[in-house]
């Protein structure tokens, strides 16, 4: 029971609800950093990352500190949830920036530019407050995170995948860029819904 | 004259979510229908008004390593306030915004407003670029979900307006019919503004 239901949040996040394509969340690195398949790939993994550990550290935040039952202040302090978690992820990626410049430098090169940028996708903070708006424990919480970000990953990479062909292909002037990219994106959606008929 | 310019420049010539691409994810998660399309602007403006007039007033108190930060705590707390005043006043309107209401701390449009325009002018210009930007956006909105709503329930504002037989595109209000509408839209943008200049 409890291990069939892990893998259910696990295909239900990164196939069902994907983050970018039936939640709308993450729109803008999904749309920017999908030119190139390399700074796709480093953008993705710097996302798996920090959204795993920002579940981690938001799932935490709101156990011990806000909810107002299993608190330590014992009131309820979750009209604070919105300020404590961005401060959080900000602080959060601030640290694994660090962190990484430190211990590995090769990584830092790559995901280097991405790493700021991911303190205002709204992926990470959505992700946190769906952990807690759906009610998940722990291990729940956490594989949720990662599983979404795998899922955004997924699309970013497919996204970049079909980009690099678009270069070459005849489009509309007024299309070309942005609006195209946003038509790409609807036939993903289109068949991103067939997974919704795989309801457990 | 340039003050009428900073207020306009948001609701066409530089439309945040049509020319700048900024706030993509509320305009496109949030569109399904009018009314919560009025909803969401309504609240990404009042955000965006509170937090301009705060950051122009305080931009010279705020050291500029530390000003990103500053900047998402001052949007932050004005999200909190947009949050708990809707939970209370319009709990429908607040369930179906769902997360999307918290989410107005990382719309790019907010915090991309206060690092390009409130930290580097008066406040008498950054409300007035606030308030242009936020019905720019609201605009986009709104004509966003005109055509999910009408195409994907027959609907505008809840009024019926297709006859009865019309049957509803479905498709127009699952997330496929948000990218295909918005990209249509950019489009139809790009040509106006080719065809301008």
């Amino acid at each position: 029971m409890q291990i069939s239901n892990l893998f259910f949040i696990i295909i239900s996040a990164i196939f069902i609800n994907n983050f970018v394509l039936v939640r709308f969340l993450g729109l803008c690195p999904y749309i920017g950093v999908s030119k190139k398949l390399d700074s796709a790939l480093g953008m993705g993994m710097a996302v798996i990352f920090v959204m795993t550990m920002a579940s981690v550290f938001t799932w935490l935040i709101n156990h011990f500190f806000l909810s107002p039952v299993t608190g330590i202040f014992n009131y309820d302090l979750t009209f604070l949830r919105t300020i404590t978690f961005i401060l959080s992820i900000a602080v959060l990626v601030q640290f694994v920036e660090m962190v990484i410049r430190k211990s590995a430098p090769e990584l830092y090169k790559a995901l280097g530019i991405y790493l700021p940028l991911i303190t205002t996708n709204c992926a990470v903070l959505g992700v946190s407050i769906l952990n807690i708006t759906e009610n998940y424990n722990f291990i729940e919480a956490l594989l949720n995170g990662m599983a979404s970000g795998v899922g955004f990953t997924l699309v970013l990479l497919l996204m970049a995948g079909m980009r690099e062909r678009l270069d070459r292909a005849k489009v509309p002037k007024a299309f070309k860029g942005m609006p195209i990219a946003f038509i790409l994106a609807g036939t993903m959606a289109l068949a991103f819904l067939g997974f919704s008929g795989l309801k457990f | 004259m340039k003050a009428i310019g900073e207020f306009t420049k948001g609701i066409i010539k530089e439309n945040p979510v049509f020319i700048m691409a900024l706030g993509l994810c509320p305009a496109l998660a949030v569109s399904t229908s009018v009314e919560n399309a009025i909803g969401m602007g309504a609240a990404a403006t009042f955000v965006l008004l509170g937090s301009n007039l705060i950051i122009s007033l305080i931009k010279n108190f705020i050291p500029a390593k530390i000003r990103i930060p500053c900047f998402i705590l001052v949007i932050a707390s004005f999200v909190t306030i947009v949050d708990m005043t809707m939970h209370a006043y319009l709990p429908p309107l607040h369930k179906s915004l769902g997360i999307f209401i918290p989410l107005i701390v990382v719309n790019c449009l907010i915090l991309s407003r206060a690092e390009a325009f409130a930290s580097k002018n008066g406040v008498g210009l950054s409300i007035l670029d606030a308030l242009g930007m936020g019905i720019g956006f609201t605009l986009a909105l709104v004509i966003i979900a005109t055509f999910r709503e009408i195409l994907g329930s027959g609907t505008f504002l809840n009024m019926q307006i297709l006859p009865q037989s019309y049957k509803p595109m479905i498709v127009a209000i699952l997330p496929p019919g948000a990218f295909f509408t918005i990209g249509l839209l950019m489009g139809l943008f790009n040509q106006l503004k080719k065809k301008n200049n």
